[in-house]
């Protein structure tokens, strides 16, 4: 049941090295650099975003993710949310407006698998980035590299998948698009929406908590896969694998590294789910082609290497 | 003949490169790898793992290139080696002042003894 919670607003990520970090997201992913702020943090965006900023690049000494947040209705939703957050026994904690340059109050809280997360309802919206919202072009001409248009997801990787999911479909209203089954039964992925999307954030089962495994941009076409593999290897960036599609929300993708080993992906197509959709269910007998449907076999860097 | 600060800097050529290797020609060193009872040949401007990579070896293992998933933990037993940073998470300050490195973040500055294998995943108690 929707609870108020519309989409995946922001993620922070931590780089080694801004530099090299900008000319991976904003040169070569081709995300907009939209500001900075006296900490040294930088906020971009896709260019197809309305609001102020997406992703937001921190450097520090460990390279991962430091919170995903997603934006609600408005701030009656955030109160009665928040109160629910309490209730289920999140730690809960009050992120004052400003905190982030042009976003509201957010409220943060911890995940049974370690992660943390945040809600807000403000964020400045700057509309998209190049063009009018009256008789809007196609597109801007001066976007670089893969020209992503937004980011879309990240995959988490933790123990305590059963309460996470808990958290996400009781508290904040999101769907089970897709998961795996081992032989036991037990949910060893698991891919939740908030929209029509096959996924707004996923989970995959790992004996360390709190990893990160990719955060995702969408592009249009496969021929921008494609393109996107061109400029990997144009750029001499580390790849993971691809292009290639998943069995698993059948999104057409390409995996890659930012220079601080955060992984990367863009993708394109994919499922839909509604509300009333039974979860599509592929079984661990089938794990290789449910993650890499062409190749129908993991590489073991896609499990093991994490930030 | 391509500098080590070209090599560095071919994403970003108009500026001037950031990390702190300094400019010496491309050489060529030999990487023994006690471990695995074997060696590869690594060039002074790539990083270790890739130089191993280009070599066709596959005595480290290959997780990110970027400092970050340490999968390429080793320890270097003898040898001069440069390095940029590497994750807090799998290298601490201890561990790299007795030489355990991200492979993927140092560059080999004279022949070098290794020994690989070195990533575990840690559960949660």
């Amino acid at each position: 049941m929707k609870k108020g919670v519309m989409r995946p607003g922001h993620i922070q990520l931590r780089v080694l090295d801004m530099e090299e970090a900008l000319a991976h997201y904003r040169d070569l992913i081709g995300l907009i650099e939209m500001d900075r702020d006296d900490q040294g943090r930088v906020y971009l965006k896709g260019w197809t975003e309305v609001d102020k900023f997406s992703v937001v690049l921190r450097e520090a000494d460990e390279p991962g993710m430091d919170f995903v947040g997603f934006k609600v209705l408005n701030n009656q939703v955030l109160e009665q949310l928040q109160g629910e957050l309490v209730e289920f026994g999140c730690q809960v904690e009050n992120i004052p407006a400003g905190e982030l340059n042009g976003c509201g109050r957010r409220v943060r809280f911890d995940s049974p698998t370690g992660h943390m997360f945040e809600l807000y309802a403000d964020k400045e919206q700057t509309g998209k980035w190049g063009i009018s919202s009256t008789n809007p072009d196609a597109f801007p001409m001066d976007l670089k590299g893969m020209k992503a248009t937004r980011f879309d997801h990240c995959l988490l990787y933790g123990g305590d998948l059963d309460g996470t999911l808990k958290l996400f479909q009781q508290v904040l209203g999101f769907d089970l698009a897709e998961q795996v089954m081992d032989e036991n039964g037990t949910r060893v992925a698991q891919f939740l929406t908030i929209s029509t999307k096959a996924h707004d954030i996923a989970f995959i089962k790992h004996p360390e908590d709190s990893k990160f495994h990719h955060a995702s941009f969408y592009l249009e076409t496969w021929e921008d896969v494609l393109r996107a593999a061109d400029l990997i290897s144009i750029t001499d960036t580390s790849l993971d694998i691809g292009p290639t599609r998943h069995g698993l929300t059948h999104g057409k993708t390409i995996y890659f590294f930012d220079p601080s080993g955060n992984r990367s992906e863009v993708f394109c197509g994919g499922d839909y789910h509604y509300p009333d959709h039974e979860p599509v269910t592929w079984t661990t007998d089938q794990l290789g082609k449910a993650i890499f449907y062409h190749d129908r076999k993991l590489n073991e860097r896609f499990l093991t290497a994490l930030t | 003949m391509t500098t080590t600060a070209q090599a560095f800097n071919t994403r970003k050529e108009q500026q001037e490169p950031r990390c702190s290797s300094p400019d010496v020609s491309e050489q060529s060193y030999l990487v023994q790898v006690v471990n695995r009872d074997s060696w590869f040949t690594a060039r002074s401007d790539k990083s270790l793992l890739v130089g191993m990579e280009l070599d066709a070896s596959q005595t480290i293992a290959v997780g990110c290139r970027g400092g970050g998933c340490g999968m390429c933990k080793i320890r270097v037993l003898a040898g001069k080696y440069d390095s940029k940073r590497m994750s807090r998470a799998h290298i601490s300050e201890q561990e790299q002042a007795e030489d355990y490195v991200l492979a993927c973040r140092i560059y080999p500055r004279s022949d070098l003894v290794i020994e690989s294998d070195h990533f575990t995943v840690k559960p949660e108690l």
